[in-house]
C-alpha cells in the first residue's frame, strides 16, 4: 500500500496510468493490424529514451542532447548478437570468409574483430544492452558534473558526443557496417524475430518492459530522490550544502537515462530489425527531445505519448508532404516550449483543474438556481423535443 | 594558539579573486557553544569569509581547522557532513515543497543516492521535523509551501533546515535582513537558544541586534580584521569609529 501511494500520488494519476495500459496493451493490439502495432512499438522503443529525459531534463533540469548515442549502443549491442547468429558459416558459405557478417567480408575482413567476440553470447549481449550504456554515461556524467559542467555546455557537450559516434560508426563499415548499419536480421536463439506471432510476442515484450520502466520512473520521482532531483534543479546550492553530493547525483540519473535509453534501442532492433548510424546521431538525439518536450517533460506517461503522437503525426503527414514535416515538427517544438512549457500531460492537466473548477462552479449556480425554475426549465426542454424532431 | 577550546580555527586565511584580495590574512578563532558576529561595512568581505570556510570559494592562502581536520582543499557537501552548516545571503529554500518537506529533505538520513531512493518517514524523523518547526515558530505552518512564507519565516526555516543536521558550527549571513522589530526579537531568542550547544557565526549590520546577541564580534574591513572583542571593546576602538564615521 506504501509502495501504491509512493506510485501514484492521486487518484488521477492512477486513473490515467490505467487508461494508458489500457491503451498500449489491449485497444491498439485489437484495432491495429500487426503492420501497424509494429509502428506502434518501434515508437515505443523511443518512449524508453523519453522516461530518461523526464527524469534528466525535466525533473533534474539537465538537458542531454546525445540520448541518440545511448540508444544506439543498446540498439548495436543487440543487433551485433542477431548478425552473429544470422552469419553462422552455413548461410554465408558463399563469402570469402564465412562465418563472419557479410558487411565485413565486403571489406576484406577476414577474422571477427576482437570486440565482437563477447556478442556472441546472448547473456553478455543482452546485460550489455543497458550495461554499456549506463556505464559510458556513468563515466561522461562524473567527469562533467564534477566539474559543474552544466546547462547549454552539457548540451553542446552531448550533442558533439552524439556526432563523433555516429561519424565513428558510419565511417568505419568493417567493424560496424556502416552507413548501411547492420540489416538483414533473422533469428534469436533460433526463434525467427520476423513472423507475424514473434512481432505480437515481441510488442508484449517492449510493452511490458516499458511499463516496468514507467513505474520506476515514477516510483523514483516519488521518493526522497525524486525531491532532491527538483531541489538540485532549483536550489543547487542549498542541496549541496545539505550535505548531499550534487554530481554524483546527477551522474546517477544521467545513467539510468542512458540505460533506459539503451534498454530501448534493443527493443528497437528486435522489432524493426536492423540498426544504422542515422538512429545515433545529433537528429534522433534532438527528436527525442522534442516527444518528450511535445508529451511533457514532467510526466512520464505524457513524454511516451508524445513519442506515438509525433511519430504517427510524422508517419501521416510525410507520406503526403515529405519536406514539410521537418519545419513543422521544428515549429511544433518551439510552440510547445514557448506557450505549453510542461507539453500535452500539463494541458491536460491544466484543463483537468479547470473542469474541477468549472464544475465546482457549475453546482454552485444549481443551487443558487431555484430548484422550481430548474425543473420547469428541464421539462420544458423536454417537451420541445419531439417537435423539433418531428418534421 | 591552538587552544583545544576553539572548534575553528582560521588562520592567516586569503583570497584574490583576478589580483584583488578579497580576504587577505584573515585570522579568526571560535569558542564552543559562543555567538561571535563579523560586522564591517559593505564589501568588507564578509560573505567571502563564510564562502571559504564551507568550501563554495576556494582559498588561496592560510588554514581552516574545524576540530583539528583541515577544511581546506575539502568539497562542500563533507564539510556539511562533518558539522558545519551554513545559511546563506537571501534565503534559500524549497519554494514548492511543504515547510515539513524543506525540513524532511534536511534530515542527515539517506544522503546518498541509494539512502534517497529506500528513505522511508519514520516516527523519528518525523519527531525531529516537529521539534525543529516548534523551534523556529513554524509548527502550525507543516503543510505550508516554502513559497509562500513570509520572508521572515523564510529565514526561519532555512535555519530551521540547517538545526535539521545538527551541525556544530552554524554560519548565518545576515539573518534578520528584511525582518520587523518583533521578528528580530525572536530570532535574538532563537540565535541565543541554538548556540547552547553549538557555535554560532552571525554576519549582521544591525547594531542593537549584534548587542543582544553577540559573546564576541570581529569587525572586517577591506578583507582584514580591524578589531575583535566585546561588543564593548570593539565600539570603543578607535579604528573601528573611523571606518564606521568615514562611511
Ligand atoms: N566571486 C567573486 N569574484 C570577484 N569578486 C568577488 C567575488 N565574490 C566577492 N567578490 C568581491 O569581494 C568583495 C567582498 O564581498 P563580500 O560579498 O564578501 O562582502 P560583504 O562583506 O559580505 O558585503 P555585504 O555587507 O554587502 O554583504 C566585494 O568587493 C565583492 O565584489
Ligand atoms: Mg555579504
Amino acid at each position: 500500500m506504501i509502495f501504491f501511494r509512493t506510485l501514484f500520488k492521486t487518484k488521477g494519476e492512477a486513473i490515467s496510468f490505467a487508461v494508458f495500459v489500457a491503451l498500449i496493451a489491449i485497444i491498439l493490439p485489437l484495432a491495429l493490424p500487426i503492420f501497424r502495432l509494429n509502428l506502434v512499438g518501434k515508437y515505443l522503443s523511443y518512449g524508453f529514451v523519453a522516461i530518461g529525459l523526464v527524469l534528466l531534463w525535466g525533473r533534474c533540469g539537465i538537458l542531454s542532447l546525445g540520448q541518440g548515442v545511448f540508444f544506439g549502443l543498446g540498439g548495436y549491442c543487440m543487433a551485433m548478437f542477431l548478425k552473429l547468429e544470422a552469419s553462422d558459416p552455413v548461410s554465408t558459405s558463399i563469402q570469402t570468409t564465412p562465418g563472419i557478417p557479410d558487411f565485413m567480408d565486403w571489406n576484406q575482413i577476414t577474422q571477427l574483430p576482437w570486440f565482437w567476440e563477447p556478442f556472441k553470447s546472448f547473456t553478455f549481449a543482452s546485460c550489455a544492452v543497458f550495461l554499456l550504456p549506463g556505464l559510458i554515461a556513468f563515466i561522461i556524467g562524473w567527469a562533467m558534473f564534477r566539474r559543474r559542467v552544466g546547462g547549454v555546455y552539457f548540451a553542446i557537450i552531448t550533442q558533439a558526443i552524439a556526432l563523433i559516434l555516429s561519424l565513428g560508426i558510419d565511417g568505419n563499415q568493417g567493424f560496424t557496417g556502416g552507413r548501411n548499419g547492420i540489416t538483414d536480421l533473422k533469428t534469436l536463439l533460433g526463434w525467427d524475430i520476423r513472423t507475424t506471432g514473434a512481432q505480437y510476442t515481441l510488442y508484449f515484450l517492449c510493452v511490458f518492459l516499458l511499463l516496468a520502466s514507467a513505474l520506476l520512473a515514477k516510483y523514483i520521482i516519488n521518493t526522497r530522490f525524486g525531491r532532491v532531483l527538483m531541489a538540485m534543479r532549483d536550489r543547487e546550492d542549498r542541496v549541496r550544502f545539505s550535505g548531499y553530493d550534487v554530481a554524483m547525483c546527477r551522474t546517477f540519473v544521467f545513467a539510468l537515462a542512458a540505460m533506459l535509453s539503451g534498454l530501448g534501442g534493443a527493443l528497437f532492433v528486435l522489432q524493426v530489425g536492423f540498426m544504422s548510424p542515422s538512429l545515433v546521431g545529433i537528429i534522433p538525439s534532438i527528436e527525442m527531445v522534442i516527444f518528450t518536450a511535445v508529451g511533457g517533460r514532467l510526466s512520464v506517461i505524457g513524454a511516451i505519448l508524445g513519442c506515438l503522437i509525433v511519430n504517427f503525426g510524422k508517419t501521416a503527414f510525410s507520406e503526403a508532404y515529405p519536406d514539410a514535416w521537418l519545419y513543422l515538427m521544428g515549429g511544433t517544438f518551439i510552440a510547445v516550449v514557448m506557450f505549453f512549457p510542461d507539453g500535452l500531460a500539463g494541458i491536460l492537466d491544466k484543463s483537468g483543474t479547470l473542469k474541477a473548477k468549472l464544475s465546482t462552479l457549475g453546482t454552485g449556480l444549481m443551487k443558487k438556481l431555484k430548484p422550481a425554475e430548474s425543473a420547469e426549465k428541464a421539462s420544458a426542454a423536454v417537451a420541445e423535443i419531439p417537435k423539433t424532431a418531428e418534421p | 594558539m591552538s587552544d583545544r577550546n576553539f572548534v575553528l580555527e582560521v588562520e592567516d586565511l586569503g583570497v584574490s579573486f583576478d589580483g584583488f584580495k578579497a580576504v587577505d590574512g584573515f585570522n579568526f578563532y571560535l569558542n564552543r557553544n559562543s555567538v561571535h558576529v563579523i560586522i564591517g561595512p559593505n564589501g568588507a568581505g564578509k560573505t567571502t569569509v563564510l564562502d571559504l570556510i564551507c568550501g563554495k570559494t576556494r582559498a588561496t592562502s592560510g588554514s581552516i581547522r574545524f576540530k583539528d581536520r583541515e577544511l581546506r582543499g575539502t568539497r562542500e557537501y563533507k564539510i556539511v557532513r562533518l558539522g558545519v552548516g551554513r545559511k546563506f545571503q537571501n534565503p534559500s529554500i524549497y519554494e514548492n515543497l511543504t515547510v515539513l518537506e524543506n525540513l524532511e529533505l534536511s534530515h542527515p538520513t539517506g544522503r546518498g543516492v541509494f539512502g534517497c531512493l529506500f528513505f522511508r518517514r519514520t516516527p523519528e524523523i518525523m519527531g525531529k521535523c516537529l521539534e525543529i518547526a516548534e523551534q523556529i515558530g513554524l509548527a502550525d505552518k507543516l503543510d505550508t509551501e516554502g513559497g509562500i512564507l513570509s520572508h521572515g519565516q523564510k529565514q526561519w526555516l532555512e535555519i530551521g533546515m540547517l538545526l535539521m543536521q545538527n551541525p556544530e558550527v552554524i554560519m548565518l549571513d545576515e539573518p534578520v535582513a528584511g525582518m520587523s522589530v518583533r521578528e528580530r526579537q525572536e530570532t535574538s531568542q532563537l540565535i541565543r537558544k541554538i548556540s547552547q550547544n553549538r557555535s554560532v557565526i552571525v554576519i549582521e549590520h544591525d547594531m542593537e541586534f549584534v548587542k543582544e546577541i553577540a559573546d564576541r564580534v570581529t569587525v572586517m574591513h577591506m578583507g582584514k580584521v580591524i578589531s575583535e572583542g566585546s561588543m564593548e571593546t570593539v565600539q570603543n576602538d578607535p579604528k573601528v569609529i573611523e571606518v564606521y564615521i568615514g562611511h
